[in-house]
């Protein structure tokens, strides 16, 4: 038996071979050169506003915005009752909030919302990913799936207040029912466009069907599943306010509904602006356990 | 459950004492397009020898790589009989371990949780796993990138570490598909080369699919030359340059007489297939 086919190359003693070595390059022969002498120079350091640009230009509009949206209604050209100014909005959110009547229908809405979206990832998350994962449970559930996703289920509130009252179970039920479908059929989906060659990989080594849904199918789907729970949060929220909306005894929805009907635009903007807030937090949140899970994909 | 070659069913075939035996193996490929099973490979016989490297070559859909994968327990036999030290193949198993033509790495592990991969379906103490994971990490040449990602790396770095993921789990026999087709050409001789060394450092009985007939002469032991498809065994040449082989052999006339023998080889298959598939 031989020794070892080849020698490691001496780099340096090399004719002709560049001090630097061929940085970037698969040439190593034996070992890829970890401490081969690459040449760096640093960058120039960022400017404050290089690094945080994106924020701060974003945040420039939204100024501009709210500047222009007041000197439009301090013009006075429509009644308050008509369009409100921002500063209209933000006392109006100050007596809402001194009635403390604001307080509970915060309260009861996010229960809603946290229950119901809570109960459509409980279920949407591990359906998905057996529908994916299992064709036959697929040709079963989905002609229903179908049915439900493209049925307006808006449509089923006169129902739900039948069967639940209108208390917060039919609230639950609707908000539940508009998330579900947006987290099972991405995390489905998931599964589905899961890379075969992986698969065959999985396979080869000898894992066995849990193995591969654990090691492979699972964080395979990982991006797809927390976009199903993105889009989940915008349906649940719709949810959260038509569902009050329709008949209520508290909640944002409601105050939004009986301020509407009552000429209170600028209590109409406060419910508004609430949900809004809900909904860029929400996706705030979801992006940061996005990227957590994305360490490995290169930086763009 | 493996079942002794001599009991394989109406093969007639006895364990001589070869690592990896194939005896009249006949695979049909099953095409969900054409609703048809296509037959790939038709009576292949060939032994392959403890710690011997052997390449297979052939014209394109010659079925190279259904044989491997047969191999490899991914694929049923139509008929015939496969045995690895004797016991019938049917399935994966760990005593062999495949290089995937593509690398087919998981993106979101790191290169060493990629060549633990293999590892963890075999029953070791989590630590003899990971020890064992940084070894081949070394072995291939990895050593400051164990906790990079797949992303982060070149298709040659990639390949190496298809291949530790394959060699750590310290199969009987090492299967290669193609591993390097996809890699630019200067990458690609390095690879060869790269796989020498580690190949000498483990002598793993090793099977070779490609169809750069420079690369089988260049690394095996034997060249087994496929016919057109159907696949069989057309001729096997083999290939008495001795080790340790320098890149340089490959200018040598002796090299070049056996590379020239199998070109001609595969060209009078490629014809042949052209023919038929025209007729």
């Amino acid at each position: 038996m031989a020794e070892r086919a080849e020698e490691p190359i001496k780099y340096d003693s090399l004719p002709n071979f560049p001090a630097e070595g061929f940085a970037g390059t698969d040439l190593g022969p034996t070992r890829v050169p970890r401490d081969s002498p690459v040449r760096t120079t640093p960058l120039p350091p960022q400017t404050l506003f290089q690094r945080h640009e994106a924020l701060l230009i974003g945040s420039f509009g939204v100024a501009v915005f709210f500047v222009a949206w007041q000197a439009v209604a301090s013009a006075r050209i429509w009644s308050p009752l008509f369009l409100p100014g921002p500063v209209d909005v933000w006392q109006a959110f100050l007596e809402l909030v001194n009635d403390g009547e604001l307080a509970t229908d915060i309260a009861v809405s996010g229960q809603e919302f946290v229950i119901g979206y809570a109960l459509a990832a409980l279920v949407g998350i591990p359906c998905g990913l057996l529908f994916g994962w299992y064709p036959r449970l697929r040709y079963i559930f989905d002609p229903f799936i179908t049915f439900f996703y493209a049925t307006p289920r808006i449509v089923l509130i006169p129902l739900f207040i039948i069967w639940l009252g209108i208390g917060v179970e039919s609230k639950i039920a609707v908000i539940y029912l508009g998330a579900v479908f947006a987290i099972l059929i991405n995390t489905m989906a998931g599964v589905r466009s899961l890379d075969a060659s992986l698969l065959r990989v999985a396979r080869s080594f000898g894992a066995g069907d849990l193995h591969i849904f654990r090691t492979i199918a699972l964080p395979g789907s990982v991006p797809f599943i927390l976009t199903g729970l993105r889009l989940g949060t915008g349906h649940a929220l719709i949810g959260v306010v038509v569902a009050e909306y329709v008949a209520a005894q508290h909640g944002l929805g409601r105050m939004m509904m009986i301020a509407g009907s009552t000429f209170q635009s600028s209590k109409v903007f406060v419910g508004l602006f609430l949900i809004a807030a809900a909904g860029l937090l929400l996706t705030y949140g979801l992006q940061r356990i996005e990227r957590h899970f994305d360490a490995w994909r290169p930086q763009r | 459950m493996l079942i002794p070659l001599d009991q394989a069913r109406g093969t007639g075939a006895h364990f001589n004492g070869m690592k990896l035996q194939a005896r009249d193996v006949v695979i049909h490929h099953r095409r969900q397009r054409y609703g048809d099973m296509l037959l790939a490979v038709d009576g292949v016989t060939f032994d392959v020898a403890d710690g011997e490297f052997v390449a297979i070559v052939g014209p394109s859909g010659c079925g190279k790589t259904t044989f491997l994968g047969a191999v490899d327990g991914l694929l049923p036999l139509t008929s015939g009989a496969l045995a690895l030290d004797g016991r019938q193949i049917d399935r994966p198993g760990h005593d062999r371990a495949m290089v995937f033509q593509q690398p087919s790495l998981l993106p979101w592990r790191t290169v060493t949780g990629n060549v633990m991969y293999g590892v963890e379906l075999i029953r070791i103490p989590k630590a003899e796993a990971q020890s064992r994971a940084k070894r081949f990490v070394d072995l291939v040449g990895l050593e400051g990138f164990a906790e990079s990602y797949p992303l982060e790396l070149s298709g040659g770095m990639q390949q190496r570490v298809n291949l530790a993921r394959a060699l750590a789990v310290d199969p009987e026999v090492l299967l290669l598909d193609e591993p390097f087709a996809a890699l630019d050409a200067q990458t690609r001789e390095t690879m060869q080369q790269e796989l020498l060394r580690i190949w000498n450092e483990t002598r793993k009985t090793a099977v070779f699919i490609t169809h750069d007939i420079v690369e089988a002469v260049y690394l095996a032991d034997r060249v087994i030359v496929f016919t057109a498809r159907p696949g069989r065994v057309k001729e096997i040449v083999t290939v008495d340059i001795p080790r340790p082989r320098d890149l340089r052999v490959k200018r040598e006339p002796g090299f070049v007489e056996i590379e020239r023998r199998i070109w001609e080889s595969i060209r009078e298959e490629s014809a042949r297939d052209g023919l038929a598939a025209t007729a």
